[in-house]
């Protein structure tokens, strides 16, 4: 097979061509800006980098992004996991619509979803009035930085689970209540281990894409130390102050965290084999 | 699949669980835009997206998304050639890099190219005698916007590749094609529909791209504000009307780029057929 492989390699031409062209436009965008970034960290003393990012603000905004992101992505999977089912299951009139627009908070710039929502859950918005009468404030609040999360998460879970679910065999189902399964019971028990690792691998994607958001959560957070700052934007204020070494040191947590993210959805991903990622 | 369709109560209570979650978390935003750009009526809509600072934010978005597209299809059109076609070591290596912008923050993707480009850098005396200035500049711009959008032609096109297989570029090199006849008249009617989607993609991310545009961009109103950091500096300003009729452009472009995308996912998954 080995053998037959190299062998390959030489009958379609452009090897060379191809892979030189990969390989420097990647060096150009991403290789050499990341190394600038491990040279620039080397040069940080390792006492000034704990101090940074041990600090209590900066403790305080990774528990904001930290739990508002679980959250929002924690509902994405819920709801997800629904609207994956509707879609693939059930025939309704608009279902086309609704499989359509999925992809909304892909298509929409984050900074329209940003003020578009805190503009309508201030006290004075439509949305902000009718909450503001059960005492609930939305905008300004870890609520409004929340919502701005659920809306930003929703297409990763959907479009993980719903082609894996489309592949589910209906012959399980209906194998499993021949033997006299209830119908939750045949859910939980031959639906969900099929469909669990894509939806892990949903809610992942969802989680790490809320952790770094900034556009559509810059608006409604209020941004106050402490309480509603997120990690993204104290890196920003830091090189709006031109303090780079801060601004890194605290990036390079996120990337940590962000990559450990990454590795855990690769580890899913080879088990829910190529039906999402279509990369050997 | 058909079987399942017994309809009952659980049916009708997941579908409308769904449909409400998805307008008032989706519909309702991009309405909500609509309304607010236009309660003024159309007069102040149109001062607001003529005025010279707004014009100016829409031609240098235009720019930024034009330079992205290009250099990510001509990218992803190799990157996906490269991994498809070819067994080699480090294949994985690569195909993790492409994807590594996907989940680096916005604000970190900014941040990079301001420490590889700053005035920190070894780079800065080079760039600065030979006259460029690359952040808080235009360049900054562009470059943030390849970042953000590097994966998304390559990874559109790579599952397509990967199910077409090699075999028929493999009978067309031995039957004397040279490379870019196989391209044009083997692998290219494959990808098409896929190369396409992946375009409308780059495009919608490319044009409301914020944060890394927003740590390279100076703010200088005219000169390195696009559409949404203009937006935010509307709205910071409280001209809620100027920053909802700005957005409502983008509104547009979103829901056409959606309509786009049905289109040429259907077409693709015909054509696969």
């Amino acid at each position: 097979m080995k053998q037959n492989k190299r062998k390959q390699r030489r009958v379609i031409p452009g090897f060379g061509l191809s892979l030189g062209v990969t390989i420097t436009i990647l060096s150009l965008i991403v290789i050499i800006p990341l190394c600038s970034l491990v040279i620039f960290t080397a040069q940080l003393s390792p006492a000034e980098f704990l101090k940074t990012v041990t600090s209590a603000r900066v403790l305080a905004s990774y528990k904001v992004s930290f739990t508002t992101a679980l959250t929002a992505s924690l509902i994405n999977a819920v709801m997800g996991l629904i609207i994956a089912w509707v879609l693939v299951r059930y025939d309704f009139p608009g279902k086309r619509i609704m499989d359509g627009m999925i992809e909304i908070p892909f298509a929409l710039p984050t900074a329209v979803a940003g003020i578009s929502l805190t503009h309508m859950t201030v006290d004075s918005g439509w949305v902000g009035q009718l909450f503001g009468r059960f005492g609930i404030e939305i905008a300004y609040t870890r609520i409004g930085i929340t919502v701005a999360l659920v809306f930003i998460g929703i297409p990763f879970v959907v479009r993980s689970v719903q082609p894996v679910l489309e592949k589910v065999d209906p012959q399980y189902e209906e194998a499993a209540s021949m033997l006299g399964a209830e119908k939750s019971y045949t859910f939980f028990r031959v639906i969900l281990p099929e469909i669990l690792p894509s939806l892990i691998a949903g809610f992942t994607m969802a989680f790490a894409r809320c952790l770094g958001e900034y556009g559509s959560v810059v608006f409604i957070a209020g941004n106050m130390p402490f309480e509603t700052e997120i990690t993204p934007l104290l890196i920003m204020s830091q090189l709006q102050e031109y303090d780079y070494a801060s601004a890194t040191s605290i990036a390079l947590v996120m990337l940590a965290a962000a990559f450990l993210i990454l590795f855990v959805n690769a580890v899913l991903q080879s088990r829910s084999s190529k039906i999402v990622s279509g990369i050997e | 699949m058909k079987t399942q369709n017994k309809g009952g109560a659980v049916k009708w209570l997941l579908v409308a669980v769904s449909a409400f979650f998805l307008i008032v978390m989706l519909i309702l935003p991009l309405v909500y835009v609509l309304i607010t750009a236009f309660r003024e009526g159309i007069q102040p809509f149109l001062a607001a997206v003529t005025d010279p600072y707004a014009l100016k934010s829409i031609q240098l978005t235009l720019e930024a998304t034009v330079f992205a597209v290009i250099i990510n299809t001509i990218f992803g059109l190799f990157a996906a050639w490269s991994i498809t076609k070819f067994q080699f070591r480090g294949k994985k290596v690569i195909s993790t890099l492409i994807d590594l912008p996907l989940t680096v923050s916005p604000i970190i993707a900014g941040l990079i190219y301001v420490l590889t480009f700053g005035r920190q850098s070894f780079l800065y005396p080079y760039l600065k005698a030979a006259g460029i200035s690359i952040i808080y500049a235009v360049p900054g711009i562009v470059l943030a916007t390849i970042f953000v959008t590097f994966p998304f032609i390559s990874r559109e096109i790579i599952p397509v590749l990967t199910a077409a297989g090699t075999d028929e570029e493999e009978a067309a090199a031995l039957m004397g094609a040279n490379g870019w006849t196989i391209f044009r008249r083997v692998t290219f009617p494959h990808i098409k529909w896929a190369l396409l989607y992946g375009i409308v993609l780059c495009t919608a991310r490319a044009m409301g791209e914020f944060g890394a545009v927003s740590v390279l961009s100076g703010h200088l109103r005219g000169k390195t504000n696009t559409m949404p950091l203009y937006i935010e500096l509307l709205y910071q300003g409280y001209d809620f009307t100027g920053a909802f009729a700005m957005s409502a452009i983008l509104v547009v472009m979103a829901v056409c780029i959606l309509i786009l995308r049905n289109v040429f996912e259907y077409r693709g998954k015909k054509n696969e057929e």
